[in-house]
């Protein structure tokens, strides 16, 4: 039992990671049915900014976090304006094509950084240990990460409600030409998803900094295993992207402490089903529902 | 009768060529004068370029990649053509599009309140609010509703209630009727005519059920194949014999023409 609990809470934790990773994602998807392949590189961005301006510029670990998160939402601000901007009425495709051409080039641009190879720990920030509650241990790392995803959930939640500017960017979402027709800037809305697309991106990185260190193919995986998690949620939907990203961290887990040895007692001793069951999970449910957990439906009105 | 007799003139319209997609020309020279306080009618059958020229007016061009290529559009005297939809909104022109279109995934309220997103006045929008609460008085029983789940009319107030929020001079409708049993049509108009006699708004729809627009009119402009065919008042078009034959509905002989030979007419004019 406490095993499990145990697994559970890891789960969660590395969960929080891939939903602050996913809730960006989600954003600019929701906003103008943009896929960003470059996901993963602001992720590594972000981490090695705040790793840079830590330990070059000997800043305190959170202020740099918090500087490298602005810098990262800057970065997604400049993308938007310096390449979508132009492609705004071109085929999504040519869009796609230009997130997916950007990736490498930030990969590329970080190969040539010291940050393209080896790994980086930032100094000790948190204190040894964790919590222990009742057997079951919670480390800090794992409280940071669950801690800001749910900051970032509330803060989510209030501006898509209760804003004017979250409700009209759900309005966008909605219905382009509505919205411009009482005076939204359609790409005052596109900008603000990139730059927030940047600073949970950032976040995400950081926190994974902070729970097992960095290295830049590490940071972009997770990248690429957001995708099962926004899927799941609900490809529009911000609590989709959160609990889609819990469900995949927690199915890692037990896979990893449960499946992995069941397997290798029928000779498959690989061990790595963690990044199999994700997507059979995926597959499944998407049978039954073709949006996702939360995603929009159509509304058809006859 | 010229529409200056009616009012200072609020928008004025001169010569407006549009083009779709660099090569779609779509209007052909159209010229048209708003009379500031009055609801001017834009009549025309499918295709005549009615949607268009209310876009070229608000801006909506751009999401359609269409762009007025000649002439003006001369509002308070300034000249806004191919300005972006967000500053036309600021000045005060606002467009109800044709389909309604709603925010269907959100709640009606919040439908209100994206109207208001240009509005720094707080306070005011709160009253304004209340104000589109008493016109509409079914909106205000569904304030917590799924836009995309209420009816085509109140889809339609929504729609109305939104682009008022916004705080127009000038509110563009295209086609309110669409869709809509008579009854329902009639009520709109009505509403609209309340709004625009307590209110001072101007007021310019397209329309092409022309007896209802004509009913609340003071003033209407013909379109056909993209120009101006025919204008005047509301008594003048009421009367004239051709608007009675092809948009009333009556033939010259009187009497009610039958709705096939109507339609039959409207099909040859149609290109789309
Ligand atoms: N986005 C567009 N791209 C290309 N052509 C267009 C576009 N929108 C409209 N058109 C063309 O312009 C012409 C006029 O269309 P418009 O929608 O302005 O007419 P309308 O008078 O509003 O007709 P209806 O009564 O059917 O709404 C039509 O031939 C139409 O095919
Ligand atoms: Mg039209």
């Amino acid at each position: 039992m406490v095993d499990f609990v145990q697994n559970l809470i890891s789960g969660v934790a590395v969960g929080c990671i891939y939903a602050l990773a996913g809730l960006g994602f989600v954003l600019i998807y929701k906003s103008s049915r943009v896929i960003n392949f470059a996901n993963g590189q602001f992720i590594a961005i972000g981490a090695f900014m705040a790793y840079a301006l830590a330990v070059w510029v000997k800043l305190p670990v959170l202020l740099a976090a918090l500087l490298a998160m602005l810098l990262t939402a800057g970065l997604g601000f400049l993308v938007e304006r310096v390449f979508l901007r132009r492609l705004v009425g071109q085929p999504i495709i040519s869009v796609i094509m230009v997130t997916i051409g950007l990736a490498s080039v930030l990969d590329g641009l970080m190969y040539l950084t010291p940050f393209g190879s080896g790994n980086f720990t930032f100094p000790q920030f948190l204190p040894q240990g964790g919590l222990s509650l009742g057997g079951v241990n919670v480390s800090y790392p794992q409280l940071l990460a669950i801690g800001f995803t749910a900051i970032f959930l509330v803060l989510f939640s209030w501006f898509f409600q209760r804003s004017v500017l979250g409700v009209s960017m759900r309005a966008v979402a909605d219905d382009q030409m509505a919205a411009m027709s009482v005076g939204v800037s359609v790409q005052q809305v596109f900008a603000l998803a990139w730059a927030v697309a940047g600073l949970t991106a950032a976040a995400a990185g950081i926190v994974v900094g902070a729970v097992s260190g960095l290295n830049q193919d590490g940071l972009i995986a997770i990248g690429l295993a957001v995708f099962p998690a926004v899927i799941l949620g609900g490809l529009d939907s911000v609590p989709g992207a959160v609990v889609g990203g819990i469900i995949i961290g927690v199915l890692q887990s037990f896979s990893t402490a449960y499946l992995d040895g069941l397997f290798s007692q029928i000779g498959l001793v690989g061990g790595g089903s963690q990044y199999v069951m994700p997507f059979v999970v995926l597959l499944v449910m998407l049978w039954f529902k073709p949006h996702g957990l939360f995603g929009t439906e159509e509304i058809e009105r006859v | 009768m010229h529409p200056e007799d009616l009012g200072p003139i609020l928008l004025e319209v001169n010569n407006i060529e549009v083009v779709y997609k660099d090569i779609i020309q779509v209007l052909r020279g159209v010229s048209l004068k708003v009379p500031e306080g009055q609801i001017t009618a834009l009549l025309g059958p499918n295709g005549a370029g009615k949607t268009t020229t209310l876009r070229a007016i608000s801006g909506l061009l751009v999401p359609e990649d269409g762009q007025v290529v000649s002439g003006s559009i001369l509002y308070r005297g300034e000249n806004i053509a191919n300005k972006p939809p967000e500053q036309i909104v600021l000045k005060g022109i606002v467009q109800v599009p044709e389909g309604r279109r709603v925010f269907k995934h959100l709640t009606v309220e919040e439908n209100l309140r994206v109207g208001a997103v240009t509005r720094r006045d707080g306070a005011k929008v709160r009253e304004d609010l209340e104000r589109i609460y008493h016109y509409f008085p079914k909106l205000a029983l569904i304030k917590t509703r799924l836009a995309g789940y209420c009816s085509g009319g109140e889809q339609q107030m929504l729609a109305i209630g939104r682009a008022l929020l916004a705080n127009p001079k000038l509110l563009l409708l295209d086609e309110p009727s669409l869709g809509l049993a008579p009854l329902l049509v009639r009520e709109i108009f009505d509403i609209v005519a309340q709004i625009n006699a307590e209110e001072g708004v101007t007021v310019l729809v397209v329309e092409q059920n022309a007896r209802v627009a004509l009913s609340v009119a003071h003033y209407g402009y013909i379109m056909e194949s993209g120009r101006i065919a025919l204008e005047g008042t509301r008594e003048y078009l009421e009367t004239n014999p051709d608007v009675k034959e092809f948009y009333l509905g009556v033939a010259k002989s009187g009497g009610r023409k039958s709705y096939k030979d109507v339609k039959s007419y409207r099909r040859r004019k149609r290109f789309m």
